[in-house]
Parts: C-alpha cells; structure tokens; sequence
C-alpha cells in the first residue's frame, strides 16, 4: 500500500488560480488551517472555496485569493459573524452563494454520490432561491406531485480535511464529539488531502478510538501530512480547544489595515513551522 | 435570601416555555439566552419530555442550569450535525430563533440588511432558518420589540413566513409559527388570513406601547389577555436555572 505522507507544500503543490477548493470542518471547529496557510504562502488566487466556513474562508477573504465563497454560513462560533467575510461582502469584494445549511450536506451529497442534484423541501418558500438564480425546482414524478429544490452537487476540485489522527496510508480517526462532513468533503472531490495532530501506525489508529472514528479510509486521500496544531486557531477536541485569545486578536484585524498587515507579516507570510512557534510562544 | 417575584425577564421566560408545552418527545433547539432558559424551564416543570442538547452534540436528560458544563450523567444520547439534519427533515424538531425583522406574516430576515447583492450590513447569513420553518415548527424571541424589527416588509425573508407558506400549497404542509414572544407580549398567527394577532400583553405593558413599537398592523382581538406570571416556585426554579441571571440582562424593559 502506498505511503502517502508529504509536506502540506507537497499538497498545495498542485492547487492553481481559478480552482474550487473544498474545506472540511465547522465554523471555527476542526478546520485544516495548516492547508490554508499553505494556500496563502503559495499565492493562489481567483479561488472558489464550499465550505461550512470559518476562519479559512474569512483569511482567504483577507488575503485576496478568493473570488467566491459557496456556504451554509460563515461563523467563528464564539464570535457568530466571521469579520473578514463580513467586511468582504459589504465592501462587494467576493462573490457568493449562500445556500441554507441543510441545502449545502444535501449539495455535498449530491457530489459524493454523483448525482446531478438531491430534492428537498429546504428553500421553498424563501429568498435563498432569489438570490441563488442558479437553483432549479423539480416535480415529484409520482402521485404526489410535490414541487421541490433541486440543490445542485457541490463538486469540488480539490479538498482538505484535519483529523486527529492518521495512519501514512490515509486512513483517518475524529476523536471529537462530531464528525461533521469530512468524508463528503472527500468524496465530493477529485483529490482530497488529510492533515492530522499525529500519523501513527494502522495498528495505533484502530486501538486508539472506537471503529466508528475511522471516519476517513484511505479511498478518500491521496496525501496525508502530519501537521501537529494544524488546526489551530479552531479547536480540535480531544487535543485543543479554539484559541479564543488568538481568535479574538484575528477578528479584531477586520477593522485594522495596519493590524491586519502585522497579522498577516507575523503568522502567514512564514513556514508552518515558524507559525507553530509564533503561536506557542 | 432569593427575591421570587416574577420580572419581566421571568415573564418572557415562561412565555417562552408555554411555546413547547405540548410538543412531546421532540428535539428543541433554543437559540440565545431567553429562548434556552425557557426551554429548560419547559423540560423542568411541565414538559419533561423534550429532548435537547447541550447546544453541542450531546443530548442531556436533565435541564442544566445556563452556563453548567453537563457531567457524565446528565447525557442520554448524541446529537451531531448530521443527526440535526436529519431530525429536522423528519420533522421532530420546534426551534425558537432570533430575528434582525420579521413581518407581519412571520417572515424572518437574520441575513443581511439592505439589499442581498451588496448588503448595507451583512448579519448571520440564512443559516438554517429556510429549511427549518419550512419542516417543522418554529417560534420567534425578539428581546428588544420595536418597529425596526417588527417591519412591514423584511429585507430578505430568511425564514418562511405564512403568507409565502401558503402560496405553496402542499409543499407548506409542514409550515407553522407557532408564537412570538418578545419583551412586550405574546403574539401568534390565529387570524383568518394568518396576520401576527397579539395574544397577550406582558404586565404592565399598555397596548398603545406595542401599536408605537410595531412596524405593520397588528390584529388586535377584543379583550386582550395578560401573559400569566410565574409561581413563586416556577421563579425559584428560574432562579437555579439561570444563577448569573443572563436573562435578566437581556430583557429590555
């Protein structure tokens, strides 16, 4: 079986301007933030990013690299608006589509199981279908004759991921409470890549939770990075929680051209490695 | 010594928790201060039936007090993300949520102000608000009711109000408000053409206070009622289920 460890440079290696990434995670939960420094050292631009979004879609906001962002929201949690994304949007810098939170699982499903689109009764009756002209309603062929939308797949080139823990294969275990939807994020993919807090041997992985953490099998990823804090400043229970202090600092960047400069020159214009030691210093 | 006189705040909170008192075994989501401790007074007292989570993912059996991490014991079962979906699409769900504005027919706006495309301020987004009123029953708190939050028109209707619900005929079936409660009264939709009706003043609140703070034309029916007050003992268990007294602050009186 294939050894599939590599740098998160490796990962992004192949990441060009124009692509449509997805983000596994949650808010400001489990997010593979160490890919997304990546993206910002490399410089991609004109990105398209699906993402139940946090931090990573309010940076990309900040840096410029975004054109679009498709998601269900975009919250720091302890912080219920992200502020990069919001000064994006009222200053009309990105585009966007927001779909209810339940349409974009349905989307992701849609793409992992190759389907055109899944139905649902979510949207009916609302603005997200004005402001989303792209989305389509279908009748129910049977005698019900239902009308409902039709939530397109949410196809991705590429995605990323962060798990607590992986084998060099790219098997992957979540050790938290919620596993949200990282294998459809996968799935949904052409190519997906998987940090984690810890590569560790198959056997190690398989005693270190029970079976249904192994939410990840090695189909999924063609690369998987050992990225301890990758992704930090998001939580990652069991190993960290958010980093509210951090958070706080970031958001406050929002409103700071000056202080987002700093922000940028001392945590994302550096290595990984250097970022692991700015934070935990 | 602990002061068991209802306030307002305690008001709201009973209100609130009268929304769920015949739901059953549901899942109750409570968005913000006022709507959670309601819920908790609701699973406490009469309603101990509800389901609800620890605002996570874990499911609790008991209603903890605001702020309370829940102990090993306190968990009856797991509830993440993709169960919520879930839950929601089958329809055994009643959430309570907030509302930037909201209309005369229960349409709910928490996305943006101003326009969509280049929003003057751009609030939460739509977040799960399309799909959950249109799958299963809703209720509204507003803590601060006046007529730039009871609109008569919302900037984006995030969630579905009756109106839009009806003109879509069986796709609507599963659409209901079933109250707003906000820090002046009690509202609902029990009106022929489904326009927010007041139901009850909160104590000490003149009708003419909610006409000065509303947007659009409330029914008003013949002799109003007052939103009852809590027990002294409903106040006591107020009091164990909000020690910091957060509902207290949010309140505006």
């Amino acid at each position: 079986m294939a050894d599939k460890r590599m740098t998160v440079e490796e990962a992004v290696a192949e990441i060009t301007d124009g692509m449509t990434i997805g983000i596994g995670g949650w808010g400001s939960r489990r997010k593979p933030m160490a890919f997304v420094r990546a993206l910002v050292r490399k410089g991609v631009k004109d990105l398209t990013v699906v993402s139940y979004g946090g931090p990573d879609i309010g940076i990309l906001c900040a840096t410029g690299q975004l054109k679009k962002a498709v998601y269900g929201f975009v919250s720091l949690d302890s912080i219920p608006l992200e502020p990069h994304f919001r000064k994006a949007r009222q200053d009309g810098t990105i585009a966007a589509v927001e779909l209810d939170e339940g349409m974009f699982l349905l989307g992701l499903r849609a793409a992992a199981q190759r389907l055109p689109f899944l139905p649902t009764r979510a949207g009916l009756g609302s603005d997200v279908l004005k402001i989303n002209p792209h989305l389509r309603t279908i009748k129910s062929p049977y005698a019900d004759a239902e009308e409902l939308v039709a939530v397109p797949a949410l196809n991705v080139d590429v995605a990323f991921i962060h798990m607590n823990r992986a084998d060099a294969q790219g098997n992957g275990q979540s050790l938290g409470r919620d596993p949200y939807f990282d294998n459809l994020f996968c799935m949904a993919a052409k190519t997906a890549f998987m940090s984690c807090e810890k590569i560790v041997s198959t056997e190690d992985l398989v005693g270190g939770g029970p079976l249904q953490s192994l939410l990840i099998n090695r189909m999924m990823v063609s690369g998987v990075v050992e990225a301890p804090g990758g992704a930090h400043f998001t939580e990652c229970p069991p190993d960290y929680p958010r980093d509210e202090a951090f958070q706080r600092e970031y958001a406050k960047t929002a409103k700071d051209i000056d202080a987002w400069n700093a922000f940028r020159a001392k945590y994302l214009d550096v290595s990984e490695v250097d970022y692991q030691k700015a934070v935990s210093a | 010594m602990i002061n068991h006189e209802a306030s307002r705040a305690d008001v709201c909170a009973l209100a609130v928790a009268e929304c769920f008192r015949d739901d059953g075994e549901i899942m109750v989501s409570a968005m913000g201060t006022t709507p959670s401790l309601g819920a908790r007074l609701a699973k406490a007292t009469f309603a101990p039936d509800l389901l609800m989570t620890d605002g996570y993912n874990l499911l609790l059996r008991r209603a903890l007090p605001l702020g309370e991490e829940p102990a090993d014991e306190d968990v009856e079962g797991w509830m993440p993300f993709g169960s919520v979906f879930e839950t929601l699409w089958w329809g055994r769900r009643h959430v309570m949520m907030g509302a930037s504005q909201i209309d005369q027919f229960g349409n709910q706006n928490i996305a943006c102000i101003g326009s969509w495309e280049t929003p003057k301020a751009q609030l939460l987004g739509v977040r799960g608000a399309p799909g959950n009123t249109i799958n299963h029953v809703t209720s509204y708190w507003v803590p601060n009711h006046n007529a730039r939050v009871l609109v008569p028109k919302v900037d984006m209707a995030s969630g579905v109000g009756y109106d839009r619900a009806a003109a879509l005929g069986s796709g609507g079936r599963f659409h209901e408000i079933r109250r707003v409660v906000t820090n002046l009264g009690v509202f609902d939709f029990n009106t022929p053409d489904r326009r927010m009706r007041l139901a009850s003043l909160h104590p000490g609140v003149q009708l003419q206070e909610v006409l000065d703070n509303t947007g659009f034309e409330l029914a008003i029916p013949e002799g109003v009622g007052t939103t009852p007050v809590p027990t002294p003992e409903m106040v006591g268990v107020l009091r164990e289920l909000d020690p910091q007294g957060y509902a207290q602050k949010e309140v505006v009186v």
